[in-house]
């Protein structure tokens, strides 16, 4: 009886090859994070630019697209950099292909970075004509998949705290993205204009962080990374810092300095929040409990132990 | 002992994260990457749930056991099936290797070993079965082998949704931070 009660405990750690992990460990690099945020500021920075331009802020509008057009010209590098073979980047226009995220989100990142470049330069240049309209128009259209699709990118692999992650990480990218452009905005804007980054900033913060709770809540066990090691660091360190410059945004965002301070916070944040997910994708990989837990409780919901 | 080559998934992760489409799947039914087009990125390595692809340190592209295309071609056997001294790995038709690899899991079982058993030979499993299937005296994590693989790319009609309803709420809630008027 004893026995028979004992053999029905499942053992608290599953089994494992000693402790191997069973799927690969990402080979990115830090250009990966570093991406995560620039694709992020950049496509969210499309939209607020396009915003304020239809609402008649023309100098948000303007700073926010250049912001843009930094952030979409340091992707491509930071993209291209991490590449095995660099030199070999265009296969990747080579074809147009649904089920790779990474394929698809090179052509938004192209499409994106072409209209935002285009219509910097039709303003630049002062020309007139509905040219610009559209190259605007068209770098929002862009951009707002170009601040969420990074999310897919992540989750459509083996790797647990990603994969297991995919119905929250586009709502914690989208906030991320906000708060960056928001908060670069409102860095360079001065105070009578930003308003509208002020408050995205603040907004992006708030969904951004509230995101991140309810996907490791989620998450549950598999969440572990986040509270350990490198990403559970890098995870406090994120939200210490969007906190403290959503607050800061807040109360003194009205004033320059104030608005400078808030910001450089938040900018902290939403990169200290990429990295926390980057830095969690390699330590949910490396332990094998994480990818052998759930496909062992999968196989016993179903059918009982094999 | 176990070896930790490609399983040459019917539904294969790592084919359809490829952004290039260096991966492709041979007339054989097999998956093998093309080195003269792949650059390297990295995606097949993440997606493949058997850990089985990685870059090669000093080259930068991705290589993986091809279950031996060149001389799939020229109607020769895998080097691997015909080097093994003890015939551990064999090739041949699946349908035929499956007949054969049940009639040595009932051998075993009447050997006494109860846990002997198929791993990837079930073509309704989380990758449509394997080409390179396995006989495991154990639970596939003991070998190192996820338990119930799943390719990623079945839940990517989810993951394209909550992306898109993201871009959907960024684009809303940028709107609303202008309801506040200008400062």
């Amino acid at each position: 009886m004893r026995r028979a009660e004992a053999t029905m405990v499942p053992p608290a750690e599953p089994r494992s090859y000693y402790g191997r992990p069973v799927i690969k460990a990402p080979v990115w690099k830090p250009e990966i994070p570093w991406y995560l945020f620039a694709g992020g500021l950049a496509g969210a920075s499309n939209v607020l630019a396009w915003a304020a331009d239809v609402s008649g802020n023309r100098r948000l509008g303007r700073n926010a697209r250049l912001i843009a057009l930094a952030g979409g010209t340091a992707s491509p590098v930071l993209l291209i950099t991490d590449l095995g073979v660099p030199a070999r980047f265009y296969n990747m226009m080579r074809v147009f292909k649904v089920t790779s995220p990474m394929n698809l989100g090179t052509w938004i990142l192209a499409a994106t970075g072409t209209a935002a470049a285009a219509a910097v330069a039709h303003e630049t240049l002062g020309l007139s004509g509905p040219l610009g309209r559209i190259a605007r128009g068209l770098s929002a259209l862009f951009g707002l998949p170009l601040a969420t699709y990074t999310a897919a990118l992540l989750s459509d692999t083996a790797v647990p705290v990603w994969h297991e992650g995919r119905r929250e990480l586009p709502f914690v990218f989208a906030g991320s993205a906000a708060a960056s452009a928001g908060a670069a905005a409102a860095i360079v804007t001065p105070e009578r204009d930003a308003g509208p980054a002020r408050r995205l900033a603040v907004l992006g913060v708030l969904a951004g962080g509230a995101s991140m709770r309810l996907m490791e809540h989620r998450l549950g066990e598999l969440g572990e990374p986040y509270r350990k090691g490198a990403a559970g660091r890098f995870a406090k360190l994120a939200q210490g810092l969007s906190i403290a410059g959503a607050l800061v945004m807040a109360a003194r965002g009205r004033r320059h300095p104030g608005a400078i301070a808030g910001g450089g916070l938040i900018l902290g944040g939403a990169a200290c929040q990429r990295w926390a997910i980057f830095k969690a994708g390699f330590q949910s990989a490396a332990d094998p409990k994480y990818t052998v837990r759930p496909q062992r409780a999968r196989l016993e919901a179903s059918h009982g132990h094999i | 002992m176990s070896s930790d080559v490609c399983k040459h998934c019917s539904h294969a992760a790592c084919l359809d994260v490829c952004p290039t489409g260096a991966l492709f799947r041979t007339e054989f039914g097999t998956v093998v990457v093309q080195e003269d087009v792949c650059n390297g990125c990295g995606y097949c390595v993440v997606a493949c749930p058997f850990g089985v692809l990685d870059r090669r340190e000093g080259d930068g592209r991705v290589w993986k056991c091809t279950l031996c295309y060149d001389r799939l071609k020229d109607d020769l056997e895998p080097a691997c099936a015909k080097a093994c001294p003890t015939n551990s790995i064999q090739f041949g038709e699946l349908t035929e290797l499956y007949e054969r690899a049940e009639r040595r899991v009932e051998a075993l079982h009447e050997r006494g070993h109860a846990d002997a058993r198929l791993y990837g030979a079930d073509p309704h499993d989380g990758v449509g079965g394997f080409g390179a299937f396995f006989l495991l005296l154990d639970d596939p994590e003991v070998y190192g082998l996820p338990p119930d693989p799943v390719v990623t790319t079945r839940d990517l009609p989810d993951i394209w949704k909550h992306t898109l309803a993201a871009s959907a709420v960024l684009g809303a809630g940028i709107a609303a931070a202008f309801l506040g008027g200008r400062r």
